[in-house]
């Protein structure tokens, strides 16, 4: 049988690769933190990494994570509800709670599961989904899975939104489903407009804070900090695989029942591992540090400020950004590319995104910005951009 | 609004349903690493109680070995906590290639795709290689992330009775029409503890022109002569389309799986299955991890060994001690009890005696075939189970059903 | 509509009992009580819909529906007789 799906097989992957959709990777030598190792030898800065707070390759969490490997071991080999669940699991669950002023927490192996598994336990098909249309791949499936009715509005288009719900009035429970921070463009979901419409329309909200916690509010508690809506969201959802350390492991936290019924219901949680309790215990250490201090969201704030200003005052096309993801406009699929490889050349790390990850013709450099880049990293690509844009004729 | 008062309501009746039926799931907190001997806190804010493990997926008793530990020390000194990424933007390190290039290598199939967990591998891995014009043909017993991932791809999708291989071949000859067929089964059913048919389907496979696909979370690293898994017990190594894995069981405990497979599948998956697009893949610190878990396989069968061995005595003296066991060869050991309140007050019971086994019942297991699962592993000795032994045999004996058959018990506590 | 009832009956004696021991009568519950899962309920519900030359939606096909023989049988007539 194989040698006829084989040829099938090799016949998609041609096309994948004619049309330049191929996914290589690219191998790291080293941690993940400012500079890395290409194995290569290449040192390079890396500005594509959702290591926002420089917490990837942080002393303090390694520290932490070592005791635990003493304390706890290194596997469950359990999922949570049989004899996988430890003390540190349960700690972490607390404080994440108490960091997003919310009612209680559970734990999954990655916010993908997270999201994958939330919907299906929770609503029915009299029930409603009015989900943005720009909301991450994770959250897609989530609610593929769910029998729920389906609405799509238009990305933070809260016009659109309010026209939905509407529609909607008949099923018994409506859920607004959004992005904190949009991974391609960088900007933030209008969370005090749809709290409102919410309250209008009587819907619930859940909000996915993967690129906004630890970045976005004055101390990093993420979109319902900055909207002034702490504990007024139903279900924030998140991961420990960004800003938070980076490793791997993500959250639904929320009101108390909700919570609980995942507990019972959610297949993710049910069905496989949760996170190691190293991480678990890294988790519990990030967590304090940011409590402790507000250096490391500061310093970001300060570095992603920088950044923006340094490459508009050069006459870059930026989006208009709250987070710290600066989308580098160039239009051009084939020029993101070359932009991107010149960059490397120049020492820094960056992707270019083009169709189908972004709308046909709006092809970019995305930018990552990190509390680990120090000014002189900043200044180093800075200088970058401006060579390469001048090179190519976009500055 | 809408969330505080019904829905808030809703969720409450439906969790008392819940707890009424029986069935609440609660997580019993361990304090200590996971082991044959563990401490453990039951109920939330009880004093510690140090019991034996008889239901952990620990099977190699790697959860806390010293070298895993050591290596995973090493892993997080040399590449840090976490990668931040996912894979094909800045989330690959060298070991993450090292590591595939190892399973690979030790399921002798071509190549090998990390995921964060086979719960996502099973989850992702159908839809990236199927469509509408094709069919999934599954074994009705297989695990939850396959119905998940089956649910997630558009191609047609049917079931055979478990391990019935006259109901595949009809089946197989139903779809003949089909352009690609692939039959799904587990290696090792995770409830039951039997082993897949695997010879006999790679027949009816090359027979009737279709694919095998077979998760072996439950028996990569121990069953085979030397560990490689299902199609090492039945010679049909090579012969597995793909073949999805965990290492958050036998292999070490903590987290991770992986397809594994023909080259062309796995390339397909790189690019199109969504939990490796767009999820971190397994952290640097596991992956150290894991690399030394197969040293350690690769050098040695001792652990397997004694894993079977421990598995033999276990199901002689729960044999001898008069209990209906599901029959089978992997050290999943099923005590049937049909009754789910029976199962319950049992496990309770060997919890006070300080043996730790869970009571499984529908809808985990089919209605009326209620049981403790036991789940043997290399790290115990024999001093651990004959003092489980010792407290089955109490318990049994309390309950009054050492030595009676299926129907017996079923008559004396219902279903 | 004797007719109709043996088939079933004997389609998911055929397809769904595993154990000789399990007796599968038209009121035995096959969903609620784990004979069917909901995943097996798909090839049941194409069976019917070929074998009756019926189409039933998706929103009718639940698990409540498809619980036992006889109630199979009253979906396929509902069925047959709005075609």
């Amino acid at each position: 049988m194989y040698v006829d799906f084989k040829k099938h097989l090799q016949a998609e992957l041609e096309k994948i690769t004619e049309a330049g959709l191929y996914k290589d990777e690219r191998v790291i030598g080293s941690p993940q933190q400012a500079e890395i190792t290409l194995t290569s030898g290449q040192k390079v800065l890396n500005f594509c990494a959702n290591n926002y707070l420089g917490l990837s390759n942080n002393p303090e969490l390694i520290k932490a994570a070592r005791e635990a490997l003493d304390t706890h071991g290194y596997g469950m080999s359990s999922v949570r509800f049989i004899c996988g669940t430890s003390d540190l699991h349960k700690e972490l669950e607390s404080k994440i709670a108490d960091f997003f002023g919310t009612e209680d927490t559970i734990l999954y192996a990655a916010c993908f599961d997270a999201n994958g598994g939330l919907f299906e336990p929770l609503l029915t098909s009299e029930d409603a989904i009015i989900s943005d249309s720009l909301n991450h791949a994770s959250i897609i499936d989530g609610v593929r899975l769910c029998k729920a009715k389906r609405y799509r509005y238009e990305n933070a288009d809260m016009e659109d939104l309010e026209s939905r719900l509407a529609a909607a009035q008949e099923q018994r429970f409506r859920i607004i489903v959004t992005d904190g921070v949009f991974s391609m463009d960088g900007n933030v979901a209008p969370m005090d407009k749809i709290y409102e419409l919410a309250e209008k329309y009587d819907a619930f909200v859940m909000v996915d804070e993967c690129h906004s916690a630890g970045v976005v509010g004055k101390t990093g508690r993420g979109v319902t900090e900055l909207f002034d809506l702490r504990g007024k969201i139903e279900i924030i959802t998140g991961t420990l695989g960004k800003a938070f350390g980076g490793a791997i492991g993500g959250f639904t936290t929320g009101k108390k029942e909700i919570i609980e019924m995942l507990r019972q219901r959610s297949r993710p949680y049910l069905f496989s591992n949760a996170i190691p309790p190293l991480v678990a215990a890294a988790g519990i250490r990030m967590i304090d540090m940011m409590t402790e201090t507000n250096e490391l969201q500061d310093k970001l704030h300060h570095n992603t400020d920088y950044f923006v200003n340094k490459m508009s005052d050069l006459g870059f096309d930026i989006k208009p950004t709250e987070s710290a993801i600066c989308a580098v406009m160039l239009y051009d699929a084939r020029l993101s590319q070359e932009f991107a490889s010149r960059l490397l050349e120049e020492g820094i790390y960056v992707i270019g995104f083009y169709y189908p990850v972004v709308p046909d013709g709006e092809a970019r450099i995305r930018v990552q910005l990190s509390a680990a880049h120090e000014h002189e990293h900043l200044d180093k690509a800075i200088t970058a951009f401006r060579k390469v844009g001048k090179e190519l004729k976009v500055i | 609004m809408s969330y505080s008062s019904n829905i808030k309501e809703l969720y409450r009746d439906q969790l008392k349903n819940i707890r009424d039926a029986g069935i609440y799931k609660e997580e019993r907190f361990i304090h200590s690493t996971q082991d044959a001997d563990i401490e453990v806190e039951f109920p939330a804010g009880s004093r510690l109680k140090n019991v034996i493990n008889m239901c952990a997926n620990n099977y190699l008793g790697l959860s806390s070995h010293p070298e895993v530990l050591k290596a995973a020390h090493e892993g997080l000194e040399t590449r840090g906590y976490g990668m931040s990424s996912v894979r094909f933007i800045c989330g690959t390190q060298d070991i993450h290639r090292e590591l595939e290039n190892k399973v690979t290598e030790f399921l002798g199939t071509e190549d090998t795709i990390l995921f964060p967990s086979c719960m996502d591998a099973n989850a992702g891995v159908f839809e990236a290689l199927l469509t509408s014009e094709d069919i999934m043909i599954s074994d009705r017993l297989v695990h939850a992330s396959i119905i998940d991932g089956m649910r997630l791809c558009s191609a047609e999708h049917d079931t055979f009775k478990h391990s019935n291989m006259q109901h595949l071949e009809q089946k197989l000859q139903l779809h003949a029409d089909k352009r690609i067929k692939m039959v799904i089964t587990d290696g090792v059913f995770s409830m039951d503890g039997d082993l897949a048919k695997l010879d006999e389907m790679v027949e009816l496979c090359e027979k009737y022109d279709a694919l095998l696909f077979v998760d072996d979370s439950h028996s990569t690293g121990f069953i085979g002569k030397t560990g490689r898994g299902t199609h090492e017990h039945f010679d049909v190594l090579g012969k597995i389309d793909v073949i999805t894995t965990t290492f958050g069981k036998a292999m070490g405990g903590a987290s991770g799986g992986c397809v594994s497979g023909r080259k062309e599948i796995v390339d397909m998956c790189r690019q199109k299955a969504r939990p490796y697009l767009f999820s971190n893949t397994i952290s640097p610190v596991v992956v150290a991890g894991v690399l030394k878990v197969f040293d350690i396989l690769s050098g040695s069968t001792e652990r397997r060994d004694k894993l079977e061995e421990n598995t033999k005595f276990w199901r002689k003296g729960l044999t001898d001690a008069g209990f209906v066991l599901k029959e089978g060869e992997s050290p999943i050991v099923p005590v049937m009890l049909f009754n789910a309140q029976l199962a319950q007050d049992f496990s309770k019971d060997l919890f006070d005696l300080g043996i730790y086994a869970i009571g499984f019942f529908f809808p985990v297991v089919p209605n009326g075939q209620a049981r403790i699962r036991t789940q043997i592993s290399a790290g115990h000795e024999k001093h651990h189970l004959e003092k489980a032994l010792d407290a089955f045999k109490k318990v049994g004996e309390k309950y009054g059903i050492l030595g009676l058959s299926k129907q017996e018990i079923i008559k004396k506590y219902g279903l | 509509m004797e007719n109709i009832k043996d088939l079933v009956l004997e389609y998911v004696i055929n397809e769904y009992q595993e154990d000789e021991d399990d007796e599968i009568t038209y009121d035995t519950p096959l969903i609620s009580s784990g004979f069917v899962d909901s995943f097996s309920m798909v090839s049941l519900k194409v069976f019917l819909e070929k074998k009756f030359d019926i189409s039933i939606p998706d929103e009718e096909a639940t698990p409540e529906a498809f619980d036992s023989v006889n109630k199979i049988v009253d979906l396929v007539n509902d069925y047959r007789e709005k075609k």
